[in-house]
Formats: C-alpha cells, structure tokens, sequence
C-alpha cells in the first residue's frame, strides 16, 4: 500500500472520531504548546534580565556608605556617612587604584518638579559628565552634562524622557524651557535616549543636574565633608572586579584607619553579579518549567497510547476484515502507527501555534522580547513525532499480532 | 482460463488435521481430512455444529494453518507459509463472504469494495473503477456511496460479494453467508453467486441449511473432523426458484392489492 494511501486511511479514521481524536491530540498540544511557551518565555526572561543590567554600564562597581540602603531621600544617610569627598577625590585620581578608568559621584534625593504644564515627583541625580560615559546614556535632544557643566554650579537639568512626556507633553519637548526643582527654576538643556526599565524602575524618570548645584540646593547640610550618595567606578576592562574591589577595600581601609578587626564601614558592590545570580536563577527556573511542561507532553504520549489501545480493541473486527481480504501483519502495523503518528504531529503543529501564542501573550504581559526559539521549536516537532511512534508501537504491534479468524469472530 | 487449469485441481488437500490446544484440553476440530477441489466446481460443505466446517474452511482460505497435513493451493504448499505471505496469497487467490457484519462501519459501500485492492497496491483510479464494476455485478452500482447501515442485510452481503470479486479471485469462500438472511435474501444470493461459477469462479460454502446446499454441484458432509460423506449433484438454479417465489409485498402493484 502507497504511503500516501496509508496516510488518508489514517486521516479518514481520524476523522471518523473526531471528538476522540480532538482530545486525544489536545494532550500533545498542551504538552508541546507548555514546551514551547516556557522555553521562549525562559528565554525572554533571561534577556530581560540581562538587558536590565546592562543599563546600569558593564564592568561597573557601586561605592556607598555602609548604612545607605534603598532609595535615598533628601538629607539620608545623615551622621552614619563614613566615605569622605576627599575619598571620593582620591580614588578619582588617576593611578591610585590601577583598574579604575573613571568614577563619577552620585547623589539623590526625591523632590517635586514642577513645569508650568505639570508637576511630577522624581529623584534627581546630582553628578558629573563622567556619569553619562559610564553608563554610555547620550541626549537624544540638546546635550548632555559636559566636562565645563558637570563641574559648575549651572541650575541646567538634563531629564529623561518619562519626565519630558510628564512636564511638557511629549518626549521630545522641553529643551531650552524651564523647570522648578525644589522651588528653583532649572534650565532644560537636555533630553535623555529611551532607556526602559531597570533594576531599580524606570530608568527614564529621572533629571540629572550639576554635582555641586545639587549639593548647593538640594543637600541640607550644604557642602559637607561626607559624600551622601554613592560612586559609580567604572574599570579598565572584564574580569578586574575582584581585583578592584580588593585594592580599594585595602586603601578605604587604610584611610579610614580601621583596624584588623572592625568590619568595613563602606559597601561595594558588583552589579555583574548580582546579574548573573539574577540570570542564574532565572535560568534554573525556566529550566525547571520546561520539564515540567515536557512532563506533560509525556502524559499527552500516554493518552495517544491510552487512545490507540482503545482503537485497536475497538476494531478488532475491522482488523480481522482487512487481514481476511489480504492486509499483511505488517500493513495492519504501519495502518495504526501512521494514525498515531498523524495524531501527534497534527498535535505538534498545533501545539507550536498555541506555544507561540502563549509566548507572545506572555511576552506582552511581563514587558519582555518575544523569543521563537526555532530549535526547540523543530526539536519539540521530533519529540511529537517521537511520542507518536514511541507510544503508538505498541498498540500497533498489538493489531498487527491479532489472530486474523479471532479477530473476525471479535464481538464487540 | 486455459484448459490445463481445468485439470489442474485447485485445491488439494492431504491427511489434514487441525488441533486445538486449550491449556490440558487438546480438541481435536480435524482429524485426516482429504480433499480436492477442482477449478469451476461449486461445493457446499454440511455438517453438524462443531463438526469442524468453519475449521476446514478458515485452513482452505489460508487464514489459518493445518497442525499437520499438506495442502496444495493451485500447486503451492501454503501449509507451511509466513503469515503475511498468507496474507498475500489470501488476497490473490480468495475471496471471502462472512456470515454477517463483516462490512466496515461508517465506511461506504464502495471504499468497503476497494479495501482488497488497497493491500495489493492497485492504484487509486484502477481501485475505483473495479470496485464500481464488481458493485455493478450485485447490481449496487448505485449504491456505491450509502454507509451499511443505510443497507438491507441482503445488500450488505451482496457488497461482501462484490468484495469477494474485486480481486477478481479464482475461488469465492463462504462461511454461512445466508446466515441471517430470510428465504426470498437468501435466494437472491445465492443466484448471484450460482452466476459466478456458471463465469467460472470456484465456490466453496459452509451451510447447514439443505436447501442452500442444493444449489451446490457437490456436497461434502463432515463428522466430528471427518468426511462422512461426499456427493455430486446436479445443482438447482436459485434464479429459478427465486422467480417462483411469490413477489415481496412492496412490489405488488396497487392496482393488484385493490
Ligand atoms: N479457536 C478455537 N480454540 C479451541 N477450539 C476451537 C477453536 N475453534 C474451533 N474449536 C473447536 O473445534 C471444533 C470445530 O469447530 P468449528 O468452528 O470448525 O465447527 P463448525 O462445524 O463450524 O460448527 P458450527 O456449525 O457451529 O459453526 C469445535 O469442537 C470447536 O469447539
Ligand atoms: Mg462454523
């Protein structure tokens, strides 16, 4: 018999139990589809992962004082500051600590802008033109803070751009008007690239202003000896991190003139890191839901097991007639592995598009990159066609072994 | 068909025996049985239930296999072959009509008729237009599309017929194909299949109703897996007696009845 024969027969007896068969193939849909949608959905956390982290600028360290956690408000960390502007300079310096490029102070408060459209609640950044080259964030309107600038005492803002939609309509705007900070008027010069989210919200709203004009209107101590906020240090290359950490432990240490045994009084930390663990666990979780979902598809092969067992008992008889008018053991075997393979592959389609599907609703939902991972895609495919194979033999060598006079006598 | 098939027996069957094994029970359903079929004969094979008919007839349509003696089909020792080149020499040389219910479900009359086509590799065009042709022949052909259980019992059993044919297999086998069928079916059947063998086909039934076996040319009578007794006989014509029969009911024209 023809292979294109034996597929229509296997079509036809598909079609003749269509409710049977729609559940049957139901078990493989959900199962590939769940394959599907946790692998592109893992791979879609992982990048959104990733790409949070690498905002912040890669090869970075963050300095801050021991007890500055959290968000910082106006005036926080308070006596409890231990990291001194003479640190600050110190370690900026060229060739103090060898692995350090660049650092850029950084402080923060939360306050009330105020536009003559609106009036929004953000934090405000106080820090230098370095800061913008750390974290590679160019303007996409006017300018950024530059060398001059970023070490005057200039009431100049550059702002993102949820700040530029918030205050003055729209995205592009605001350049060259004029904003209210803490109750003093700013010049706009200014609109920053879109960033999205980050680790910390969206990187988009926030304003950026000279270090010494924040630390003239924003600090309430004015300027103090003690930085209040944190220094974002940017390193020479990859894999310096440890290597950097440990250098400047030992000179804040010997700064500070702590002893051997008094605990650090300042923090660093490694934003790699904490990506990587960010990763790592995002990895192992998606990990796990793929098996999870591949433990589905394999109940979806035992109901195509579970089905073709029922079929070949149920047409017993017609099994008897095919073998009595010359089906040979062998045709009556391909005739009921084809019918499963069918099953599972019409199943594998369609449980790609639902996987897909998923995937994309999901994508949308938790804000991240649609992924078709098209290896799995063709390796979830294998696995239906697999299934319908691997459990569809042994019913078929069931009715392939009937006994063609017995068969024929078969009552049902 | 040449002459030298018409020497040529068709069949040759030698010291037969078929037993079954149940657990410690042996049953002995034949027990040395000689036989020989010639082309164009048409035998009717009697019996008491359980003398071993059904037995016979399944080890002479190759669907199972004698525990020991030899049986020459058309020349070939099939006593000793694989089960699918029993398959293959079923197809080729045998067409079988069961006693009821051996049409497909929910499948037409006509893919039933193509279905010993299908095993033989014959092409979907060539396997259409013999099926119409052997459908045409029980005199369905405009019937092709209906679903059995859109079918009297007669014309089920004349598409088991047409399926019987489509092989166009030198041998027609029967077990019981009047079975369930009432007297006037029953005629009708068998003209059908008397028709056959006056075009040359070879016939073998098993029935245990007398006047189905007098249609036959030759009676085989079994005991307890045993010949007892074989007889040749000038065969009635089903067509005629069917002619006879009073018309069925639904016929009588209205005028008639009034
Ligand atoms: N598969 C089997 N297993 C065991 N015994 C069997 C089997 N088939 C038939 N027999 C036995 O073999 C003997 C002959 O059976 P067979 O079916 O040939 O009789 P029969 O002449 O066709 O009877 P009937 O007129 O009732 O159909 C019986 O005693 C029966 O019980
Ligand atoms: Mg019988």
């Amino acid at each position: 018999m023809s292979i294109v024969t034996t597929f229509v027969l296997a079509l036809r007896a598909l079609w003749r139990n269509k409710v049977r068969t729609m559940l049957t193939m139901l078990g493989i849909i959900v199962g590939i589809g769940c394959v599907i949608a946790m692998v592109s959905s893992g791979q879609g956390a992982q990048q959104a992962v990733k790409e949070v982290f690498q905002s912040m600028g890669t090869n970075v360290l963050v300095l801050t004082n021991q007890s500055s956690r959290g968000g910082p408000s106006v005036g926080a960390g308070g006596s409890s500051a231990t990291i001194t502007w003479d640190d600050v300079k110190r370690l900026s310096e060229p060739g103090t600590v060898p692995t350090i490029r660049v650092a850029a102070p950084v402080l923060s408060a939360r306050t009330q802008l105020i536009s003559d459209a609106g009036n929004w609640n953000t934090s405000v950044l106080g820090t230098t033109a370095d800061w913008f080259e750390i974290r590679n964030w160019k303007a996409a309107q006017g300018v950024v803070l530059d060398a001059d600038t970023g070490g005057s005492n200039t009431k100049i803002a550059v702002i993102g751009q949820t700040i530029a939609i918030q205050l003055f309509g729209d995205s592009a705007s605001g350049v060259g008007q004029s904003v209210r900070i803490n109750g003093q008027p700013y010049e706009v010069v200014g609109i920053l690239e879109k960033k999205g989210q980050g680790p910390m919200g969206d990187n988009d709203d926030t304003v950026i202003i000279p270090l010494k004009t924040y630390q003239q209107k924003l600090e309430k101590q004015g300027v103090a000896k003690y930085m209040r906020g944190q220094l974002l240090i940017s390193m020479t290359g990859d894999d310096l991190a440890e290597q950097t950490i440990a250098d400047i432990t030992a000179l804040l240490r010997e700064w500070h003139k702590l002893d051997a045994a008094a605990e650090d009084d300042f923090r660093i930390r490694n934003p790699a890191e904490f990506a990587k663990a960010q990763q790592d666990s995002t990895e192992r979780i998606s990990t796990l839901l793929a098996l999870v979902a591949a433990a589905s598809l394999f109940v979806g092969g035992i109901g195509v097991m579970n089905i073709m067992l029922v079929s070949v008992i149920e047409r017993t008889r017609e099994i008897g007639i095919r073998m009595g008018v010359g089906a040979k053991p062998m045709d009556i075997l391909t005739q009921f592995l084809v019918e499963s393979l069918v099953l599972s592959i019409v199943g594998g389609i369609l449980g790609l598009a639902f996987g897909y599907v998923c995937a994309w609703k999901m994508s949308d939902v938790f804000g991240w990159k649609l992924f078709f991972p098209m290896d799995t895609a063709i390796i979830a495919f294998a696995v239906s066609g697999a299934v319908g194979v691997g459990f569809g033999l042994y019913p078929a060598i069931r009715a392939s072994r009937l006994d063609p006079i017995t068969a024929l006598r078969y009552e049902s | 068909m040449s002459a030298d098939d018409e020497k040529r027996p068709l069949i040759e069957m030698k010291g037969i025996h078929r037993v079954y094994q149940m657990g410690d029970n042996v049953v002995r359903a034949l027990r040395g049985v000689d036989l020989t079929v010639r082309h164009g004969e048409s035998i009717a094979i009697m019996g008491t239930s359980g003398s071993g008919k059904s037995t016979l007839m399944n080890i002479m349509g190759c669907l199972d296999q004698p525990s020991m003696g030899s049986y020459h089909l058309n020349g070939r020792d099939v006593s000793r072959l694989s089960r699918s080149q029993l398959a293959e020499v079923r197809g080729r040389m045998i067409g079988f009509v069961f006693q009821s219910f051996n049409l497909l479900s929910r499948t037409s009359a006509l893919e039933n008729v193509e279905m010993p086509l299908l095993y033989q590799g014959v092409g979907s065009s060539e396997r259409h237009k013999r099926a119409m042709a052997a459908l045409d022949k029980v005199g369905l052909a405009d019937r092709h599309d209906h679903h059995p259980n859109q079918l009297s019992g007669g014309q089920q059993q004349r598409v088991a017929i047409a399926r019987a044919l489509v092989g166009d297999a030198p041998v027609i086998m029967a077990d019981e194909p009047t079975g369930n069928l009432d007297t006037r079916t029953s005629y009708e059947v068998m003209s059908i299949l008397q028709g056959f063998v006056a075009a040359g086909k070879t016939i073998i039934l098993v029935t245990h109703e007398a006047d189905i076996a007098a249609y036959a040319s030759r009676v085989v009578t079994l005991r307890d897996g045993l010949i007892i007794k074989d007889v040749q006989q000038t065969p009635h014509s089903a067509a005629e007696q069917l002619a006879a029969l009073p018309p069925p009911v639904d016929d009588v024209p209205a005028a008639e009845v009034a």
